[in-house]
């Protein structure tokens, strides 16, 4: 215990504890505990109604739990609880340390300006006051994300479904944050449309190093993203742990029938 | 030489004139005098008292005279000048309970007590137009009933609330004083006093349309007219150096209480819950669509999902208002030259870019050629 | 009816009552002490939308009932009023709120910027500087500059506490992508003393530059929407823009027709319907001080300058004509 650690573990990035949401008498999730650790992608599987996109939203702000704590590594001020600090420091977080990538890209798009617009946004929401600064980023972002940069100036309802994913993402991305939060981000595409996709996540998540919550009932999704997983039922948390471990070997009853209902990725 | 337009002061002096004129149009046809506007054009009256935010029915007519008739234009004179009477304090509340009902009617009982009182109604006439009418010289008299209508007819609220199947309506703060729209402005979310005090003073067209709207689906809130009663209820003030009561006046008001289903949430059982309307006069048709409204307003309060115009607050509460929204529609006829020079500049400016870089690419292919 | 008109608020300011039978300036005086509580919060965080208890007035909404009351509020009987709509004194709306003043409050009336003490206005700001013992009061349609990206109070009022303006930046992105320019020709937002962001009511935004640090109390009055805001003597006005993008305003080939005046708000008049037409001055009591001192224009008539010997552009020595290089708001 003397000896000098060859390597010190990073601080968790975000801390969840005995988190539990109820919508009147209904268990939304009950009692989550986790750890996310700098550049780890978290998965959360689980069908529709098992608490899994409450747990999302609870932990990324947008929704109060009724109990429990979220705690997030600021920058600046260390480990602070998301529903402690003001609505104000709350919203910069969201819109420049933080990312969230919606399910229908309506929610996640300003869809009444154009594709640069809304990459950009970002950068004017935090002071950016350089149209030649704002439009390179744009142009930069939308190559990252390899959407067409010729369709910088048009509508996201002129793009596919999974272009207006790609938008979404280059819009969370622009301002180079740490933690994104994705929430079904693949579903309603078509299969080849989503192993592309899926597949420029990855690429994205490991090169800019950000950590990632994701929550899919699609366990190939996760398979390919995350690093480890956490399988949700009924509101409650049945299993977690390595992804590998938990498909390969899966413990719970539920993550066996889930895991031999569907088709090896 | 170009000489500036002007004379704006005597051309509206002008207009003036001959607007006065048209006020009384052919000076042959007798002038009409306040007492028959009030007395033969009453709902006319009663609506511009309800929408002017003021019970009187004299200042009613003259507005309405002076108006040539635009009720809009009439609730705006009535507001102007209410808008300038000094406040002395808040009546009490008034008691529906204890109204000399000439109406009441429920679409929720077939008998109940105090029995449906019919009044006064255009419901059952056939609109057929009345040339009798045209030739003018009619005294119609109703007989007078064998009995008199019963007092203190109990509300089907009550008589619901008595199985404890309806929501008891309580305000939140029954000592705050009462919000005033009209020395405030308005704060959101609102509560329901004001949003009340807003739909009351509300434009009775818009109200009905909103309240149709929900009636088709867009906010569906499955109502029953439980009940809707018309006549004459005291008005009571407690002056600071008496510190009792005073009955000060009578008024007629109509009030309308419609019943809606509700599901329950996590805190309420499952029970009936109301939306409320009450105007000045005989504005039947003004206070089913304000308790229409009323009810779609209570989205929020009831955990109900809010997708339709009716339920959204800011957009009912702020474009009620038929003297705001008349002035601010109608101020497009004020000069806006300076703005639309400004947007002239802009338009050349832009086809300007537009034709240089047409002719540019021009230049451009006629060089590749 | 004598009765109507006459109620028992007759009490206060007797003496300086004029003969109508309403308080002095039409509003009662708890009112009045209402609406300049509101003024002084105003004052005391410029730029920031103060909600007050507006009156109904005896004109339409829409038509300066905002600015009405605020100069109701702020002018006693020693003072003299102005009135512009578009620039000029003798628009109708300009007319009927003098007019309202000169018969409620009793007070004098002027057409010459210099001598007004106090000057209502819709749309414009006059050409002649305005001084300190000037107050300016705009009348407002919309005060919220955010409306038109976010329709909900509530939001909006958010935003304004969160200094949350991304939003607004992004329309004029979209401007610049498009046209490549910002096309926002009126009632052009800006940023007041660096913190809130306001609506400068539908002035050209030609007008812009002379919010800037104005030694005269800039009020603003929204009386639908209930609102009054300020900008208190000498305080920081920019207009929004780009640093590679920067605020310009309005140029003209022409002078004034009737004054020569290369340096002012020019309105566009349609001589004929075969696209003649000639600008003069929207300012007129600018225009008329120029063609009192002697400037003339070449009444649009090109070849009648030429005749005469006027020069184009007949400015006086020192005046700067509006050029092309950004406005006086970006030092």
């Amino acid at each position: 215990m003397t000896a000098a650690p060859a390597f010190r573990m990073p601080d968790p990035l975000l801390q969840v504890r005995g988190l539990t949401h109820r919508y009147g008498p209904h268990i939304g999730c009950r009692d989550v505990s986790f750890d996310l650790y700098p550049g780890e992608v978290l998965g959360i599987v689980g069908e529709s109604g098992s608490g899994k996109t409450t747990l999302l939203k609870c932990v990324s702000g947008q929704m109060e739990p009724t109990e429990g704590s979220v705690e997030y590594e600021t920058r600046d001020a260390g480990l602070i609880d998301l529903f402690r600090m003001s609505e104000a420091r709350r919203r910069l977080l969201m819109r420049t340390d933080w990312g969230i990538v919606y399910q229908n890209p309506r929610d996640g798009l300003r869809m009444r300006v154009s594709a640069g617009a809304n990459v950009g946004e970002r950068l004017m929401a935090i002071g950016d006051r350089h149209y030649g600064h704002i439009r390179s980023e744009a142009v930069d972002w939308l190559e990252r994300v390899e959407m067409d940069i010729g369709r910088i100036d048009d509508m996201p309802h002129t793009f596919s479904g999974g272009m207006q994913q790609r938008l979404q993402i280059a819009r969370n991305l622009v301002t180079k944050p740490r933690l994104v939060f994705m929430d079904e981000p693949t579903s309603g595409l078509d299969v080849s449309v989503q192993a592309r996709l899926l597949d420029l996540v990855r690429g994205l998540v490991r090169t800019l190093g950000i950590a990632c919550v994701i929550v899919t009932h699609d366990l190939g999704v996760v398979r390919l993203l995350s690093h480890r997983l956490m399988v949700m039922k009924g509101g409650n948390v049945v299993e977690s742990g390595l992804t590998d471990q938990v498909l390969d070997d899966p413990q719970h009853p539920y993550t066996q029938l889930l895991v031999s209902s569907i088709l090896p990725v | 030489m170009y000489v500036a337009v002007k004379g704006g002061e005597k051309a509206i002096a002008n207009s003036q004139k001959l607007l006065a004129e048209e006020r009384r149009g052919n000076p042959k046809v007798p002038e009409l005098s306040l007492d028959q506007i009030r007395e033969q054009m009453s709902l006319a009256v009663d609506r511009v008292m309800t929408e002017g935010s003021l019970y009187d029915p004299e200042l009613a007519a003259l507005a309405i005279k002076q108006a040539r008739g635009d009720l809009q234009e009439a609730i705006f004179l009535l507001r102007a000048y209410r808008t300038t009477l000094p406040r002395f304090g808040d009546g009490e509340p008034i008691d529906t309970a204890e109204m000399n009902v000439r109406r009441r009617i429920s679409a929720t009982y077939k008998d109940l007590p105090g029995g449906q009182v019919l009044g006064p109604s255009f419901d059952y006439t056939h609109r057929l137009l009345d040339f009798a009418l045209a030739a003018g010289d009619n005294r119609p008299a109703a007989e007078i009933a064998e009995a008199p209508v019963e007092g203190g007819m109990p509300r089907v609220t009550e008589i619901l609330n008595y199985e404890g199947l309806i929501e008891t309506e309580q305000p939140d703060h029954p000592n705050a004083p009462v919000v005033d729209l009209t020395r405030n402005s308005p704060r959101y979310p609102a509560e329901r006093a004001a949003r009340l005090q807003n739909l009351a003073r509300g434009d009775e067209g818009f109200l009905l349309a909103l309240g149709y709207s929900t009636q088709r689906g867009y906010g569906n809130n499955h109502p029953f007219a439980g009940e809707i009663r018309m006549g004459e209820v005291a008005v009571e003030f407690a002056p600071e150096e008496l510190g009792f009561p005073i009955e000060i006046g009578e008024i007629t008001v109509t009030e309308c209480q419609m019943i809606n289903q509700f599901k329950g949430s996590a805190t309420q059982p499952p029970q009936f819950t109301q939306g409320y309307g009450l105007t000045f006069g005989h504005c039947e048709r003004k206070a089913m669509s304000m308790a229409l409204v009323d009810r779609a307003l209570r989205a929020r309060e009831f955990d109900e999902h809010i997708d339709a115009p009716a339920q959204d607050e800011e957009f009912v509460m702020a474009h009620s208002d038929n003297v705001e929204a008349s002035g601010f529609v109608q101020h497009l006829k004020l000069p806006h030259y300076v703005d639309f020079q400004a947007e002239l500049v802009t338009v050349r400016a832009l086809r300007k870019a537009f034709e240089q870089r047409a002719e540019d690419s021009d230049t451009v292919s006629d060089a590749a050629e | 009816m004598a009765d109507v008109i006459d109620h028992p608020s007759r009490t206060a300011a007797a003496e300086t009552r004029a003969a109508t039978g309403y308080n002095f300036a039409y509003l009662d005086e708890q009112t009045k002490r209402m609406i300049r509580r509101a003024i002084l919060k105003g004052v005391a965080v410029p730029g920031y939308q103060v909600p007050f208890g507006s009156r109904e007035m005896p004109l339409p909404y829409g038509w300066g009932t905002g600015g009405i009351q605020v100069t109701a509020a702020v002018i006693g009987p020693d003072d003299t009023l102005k009135v512009i709509d578009q620039g000029a004194d003798d628009t109708t709306n300009a007319v009927n709120i003098r007019s309202f003043f000169a018969k409620t409050a009793g007070v004098a009336t002027t057409e010459k910027t210099v001598e007004a003490s106090v000057i209502q206005t819709r749309h414009r700001i006059p050409e002649t500087p305005l001084s300190e013992d000037q107050i300016l009061v705009y009348q407002v349609p919309i005060p919220e500059p955010l409306r038109w990206l976010e329709p909900r109070e509530t939001e909006t009022r958010k935003m304004h506490a969160l200094e949350e303006y991304g939003a607004m930046h992004v329309s004029l992105y979209e401007d610049i992508a498009k046209y490549g320019r910002i096309t926002k020709s009126y009632n052009y937002p800006v940023k007041v003393n660096g913190r809130y962001v306001m609506s400068p009511s539908p002035i050209p935004k030609f007008d812009n530059p002379k919010m800037d640090r104005m030694p005269a109390l800039q009020l603003f009055g929204a009386g639908r929407e209930k609102r009054i805001y300020a900008v208190p003597p000498y305080t920081r006005v920019k207009s929004l823009d780009f640093e590679d993008h920067p605020f310009t305003i309005e140029t003209w080939d022409q002078c004034c027709a009737l004054c020569g005046a290369g340096d002012s708000y020019l309105d566009e008049v349609v001589t004929d319907d075969k696209g003649g037409k000639m600008y003069v001055c929207s300012d007129s009591d600018y225009c008329e001080q120029r063609r009192e001192a002697g400037h003339v224009g070449d009444g649009g008539d090109p070849a009648y300058a030429a005749r005469n010997q006027i020069p184009a552009g007949d400015a006086p020595a020192g005046d700067e004509p509006a050029g092309d290089e950004p406005a006086g708001d970006k030092q």
